[in-house]
């Protein structure tokens, strides 16, 4: 009984730190646009094409290459791509709107997510596609668990990337900065602070970690389509919610939630169709009773 | 029985103590005046009366009906209308629409009657159209009354929100800074209208307001508030040449200044 | 007393008849071409979604992404009603109030979506509304009952031209009733200032309330007149992307504006119609307009302004 949920949580924790890679990216631009970036899990969507993409190409190169280096290629390939492409929809996109009302910018973000997915789908076709193998299948056998390498892999690399993020965000420059602007986003240029600059960073970190996150997804489900954004994107973004949307210690801690939720759920209810039912219906009361997720602030408004 | 009575209002924004324990009798028909530096919370006592910060601590009454715990629209509706330091207009609407608006707790139909477009849903919207153009008539608002409200000049949007104010036929009018932004002759001009609508529609006026000459002309009796605290209180000629409320607008030298100045220069009413 | 102008009136009455009646005659001669038919069917049905989600995203300026619920809870509604609880011969007559009740369903769906509108504001109740449209989609994928992600199909075809003319007629004399009324203006005045209107005397949660309420209820007889057009319908027809579609025909009309929306459906009903020939891509064009809109032209074709035979009734004022 024991050795059952301790498996499940392993594989909660292996999809949790998925979840909340991705979910940092909309936690991250929340935090200083106060928008909520749904093409996110559209970006994360096209970040795993990409490493797929790279992945193949390596592979299918003459050289023999090992398989560290495919997937350290992948992983850079993707993470930089996708960081170019969230700077270029925040330029295109985003930034015309900054004054405008919130109205459209949702509505945008909306309409860019689609977009991709729809621009995935004509290049692409609807067939889904499969990820090669890039770590070793073994499994070991430790108190009576199954672990992989690649479960260690993930669980580990994705807890490096928030602790660098964290680190990032609390003590560097850039952090500080976009923290600032995550106040008071009008008087932060008067100080001298390059507010675009930032902001476009912002992105370009949030792609790319969400381009890593991509690149686990691949190899651990390796059945990858176009809309697996939706999917993916929206229980990320339900585990930003969840946390405390503009709170990266949230994030990770929703990822967590989610991951739960999703492996624990065909576990206790009889059918695993009904996941999506209990993460939609999680995000519904906890929108209604508290707005602001677990670790978020609460917000004032002057009359 | 006073129109509006409060006790003992206490109000905090996170750590900062905005109201401290603030009390008000008002009587009908009474004109009375909140003044204070910026920030001493005398718009924060205006939105903790009309329920749009919920009160912690204290009780307000009207016409003797505890209305401390009562939602906005039906403080509104009650006979109670207020002003706003910064104009808010629905700006993209009509002047008429705004107006009408003010109305919109009178408007004796229902949802279906009005879907149905009974014979009480024509004969009811007449009524509340004529009584908003008669008020524009009355503010000389009528040739803007199509005009989209932002369009308006500054003078005129004011208006139109004292009109709005006043179609409901409250009781009770607050007025906040309603001179705001004016130079001396408009103000002067307002002091008239605010005479005029006061003894028009019968009305009871706690007006926040900073230019002295508005406050001293009007106000029967000031209560001064300085960082949340009631610091003096009483007719507008003594509270002029309070030292508590010159130290508190002008620190304690320049109050001085102050006295000296005012005893040399016309006061208000006396030709200039 | 009020003297409402008499001939514009009657004018518009004829003009409603005279709809009707063509609406009736045309498909049946045979002047018009089947999939022409088809084709106005379809905009007709997207011109009364379109009403009904301007009316809490337009006129009330509120932030409703996840629209395709109400349509596809008023859809599987009235295919239930024809399916399994009408004996089939009396469908043709009881099809008006089979749409109804559909309506109906959704505007209870509607409630549930109303009620965190008054806590949340902005992102949140969009975030609120399309979590309400995966849960639609969500539930009726797992109710076996009806088909689960098969979908459900044997509805008779009872929707015809004539129906959904006089649907689209209804839909607009309604709304345009509501919107020049108190509640109309008290709806517009949460969108301009939600606090203002409330310190102005509007029960602001109320009119939330009816305006979620009317909206889902229209929303659901479009949902049915759909499936018993299509004679088909599975969850996936109400996704976040029929709701998308919908956001387009909204702010690609106008927002505000009920010949907008009119306006907004015909444009891209037909576009997608003509755009069939690219296949997979002709998915790409609704964000992509939708995306460009909100940069270049948030407010639509026609924002805020009304065509001329819909506008209010001037008054004949004492002044």
């Amino acid at each position: 009984m024991f050795q059952i949920l301790a498996q499940n949580a392993l594989n909660a924790l292996q999809l949790g730190s998925v979840y909340a890679l991705i979910a940092l990216g909309y936690t991250m631009v929340y935090g200083i646009l106060t928008l909520i970036n749904f093409a996110h899990g559209d970006i994360f969507m096209v970040g795993t094409y990409l490493s797929l993409a790279a992945a193949v190409f390596l592979l299918g190169l003459p050289l023999g290459l090992p398989l560290v280096v495919v997937f350290v290629g992948a992983l850079c390939f993707s993470m930089a791509l996708t960081a170019v492409l969230g700077v270029v929809i925040e330029r295109l996109a985003y930034r015309p709107l900054r004054q405008a009302p919130r109205v459209s910018a949702v509505i945008t973000a909306l309409g860019v997510g689609l977009f991709l997915e729809n621009f995935t789908l004509g290049i692409l076709g609807p067939e889904p596609r499969h990820f090669p193998t890039l770590i070793p299948l073994q499994a070991w056998e430790i108190w009576g668990l199954t672990i992989t390498p690649l479960q260690i892999l993930i669980i580990l690399g994705a807890a490096v990337l928030m602790v660098l993020l964290d680190f990032l965000v609390r003590r560097t420059l850039l952090g500080m900065a976009m923290r600032a602007i995550s106040y008071n986003r009008l008087i932060v240029p008067l100080m001298g602070v390059p507010v675009d600059r930032v902001i476009s960073l912002t992105f370009a970190i949030g792609s790319a970690i969400a381009a890593a996150g991509g690149l686990m997804y691949g190899l651990a489900y390796p059945v990858l389509d176009p809309y697996m954004g939706i999917r993916i994107g929206w229980w990320a973004f339900i585990a930003a919610v969840v946390g405390g949307i503009g709170n990266i210690r949230g994030a990770m801690l929703g990822g967590f939630i989610l991951g739960a939720v999703e492996i624990f759920t065909p576990v206790l209810l009889p059918s695993s169709t009904y996941r999506d039912f209990v993460a939609f219906s999680l995000l519904l009361l906890l929108l209604v009773f508290k707005p602001t997720g677990l670790l978020g602030r609460p917000v004032f408004e002057r009359v | 029985m006073p129109l509006l009575e409060i006790t003992g209002l206490t109000h905090n924004f996170g750590g900062l103590r905005a109201v401290s324990d603030f009390s008000l009798k008002v009587k009908e028909g009474e004109l009375v005046g909140l003044i204070g530096p910026n920030g001493a919370g005398k718009t924060t006592i205006f939105n903790l009366i009309s329920g749009v910060f919920k009160v912690s601590r204290g009780m307000i009454k009207y016409q003797g009906e505890d209305i401390t715990r009562w939602p906005s629209h039906r403080i509104s509706s009650g006979g109670i209308a207020r002003t706003f330091q910064n104009i808010r207009l629905f700006k993209e609407l009509s002047v008429l629409d705004n107006v009408r608006l003010g109305g919109y707790a009178q408007h004796g139909y229902n949802l279906l009657q009005a879907m149905a477009r009974t014979r009480n849903f024509k004969i009811e919207e007449e009524r509340q159209r004529q009584r908003a153009d008669s008020l524009l008539a009355r503010f000389n608002l009528s040739p803007y009354a199509e005009a989209p409200a932002r369009n308006l000049p500054y003078g005129e949007q004011r208006r139109v929100e004292m009109a709005r104010a006043l179609i409901s036929k409250p009781r009770l009018l607050l007025l906040d800074e309603p001179a705001a932004g004016m130079n001396q002759s408009e103000a002067q001009d307002l002091i008239r209208l605010i005479k005029e609508i006061k003894e028009d529609f019968s009305l009871t006026i706690i007006l926040i307001e900073h230019q002295m000459r508005v406050v001293v002309n009007l106000c029967q009796w000031v209560k001064v508030l300085d960082f949340g605290e009631t610091i003096a209180s009483g007719p507008p000629q003594d509270i002029q040449h309070h030292p508590a409320v010159l130290a508190a607008y002008l620190g304690k030298d320049g109050a001085l200044a102050e006295v000296e100045a005012e005893k040399a220069t016309p006061g208000p009413g006396k030709v200039a | 007393m009020a003297t409402l102008n008499k001939p514009k009136t009657l004018l518009i009455s004829l003009a409603s008849v005279l709809l009707l009646v063509l609406a009736l005659v045309l498909p049946a001669s045979g002047v018009l071409n089947p999939y022409v038919v088809q084709i106005l069917m379809y905009v007709g049905i997207n011109m009364i979604l379109t009403l009904s989600l301007n009316l809490v995203n337009g006129y009330m300026g509120e932030f409703s992404v996840g629209h395709a619920g109400f349509m596809g809870i008023g859809a599987y509604a009235a295919s239930i009603l024809t399916v399994w609880v009408l004996p089939r011969a009396w469908t043709p007559w009881a099809f008006p109030l089979v749409l109804v009740v559909g309506g109906l369903a959704a505007a209870v769906a509607g409630l549930i979506v109303a009620f965190p509108s008054f806590r949340t504001r902005g992102d949140y109740l969009a975030i609120v509304t399309l979590a309400f449209n995966m849960i639609v989609k969500s539930v009726l994928e797992n109710l076996e009952v009806v088909g689960g992600p098969r979908g459900f199909l044997g509805m008779p075809r009872l929707t015809n031209l004539f129906w959904v003319t006089a649907w689209v007629l209804i839909t607009v004399l309604i709304l345009r009733r509501l919107v020049y009324s108190n509640f109309g203006r008290g709806i517009t005045a949460i969108r301009e200032d939600e606090v203002a209107a409330n310190l102005t005397g509007v029960d602001t949660r109320r009119l939330k309330l009816y305006a979620f309420l009317i909206s889902a209820f229209f929303a659901g007889v479009a949902g049915g007149l759909f499936a018993h057009l299509l004679q088909f319908i599975n969850p996936r027809s109400f996704s976040i992307i029929k709701s998308t579609d919908m956001l387009v025909m909204v702010y690609l009309g106008g927002v505000g504006s009920l010949a907008g929306s009119l306006l907004g459906a015909t444009i891209f009903t037909v576009l997608m119609e003509v755009l069939r020939p690219l296949g997979l891509w002709r998915w790409v064009v609704g964000p992509l307009l939708l995306v460009l809109l909100m940069i270049f032209r948030p407010k639509g074709i026609m924002g805020f302004k009304e065509w001329k035979w819909l506008r209010e009734e001037k008054v004949a004022s004492s002044q």
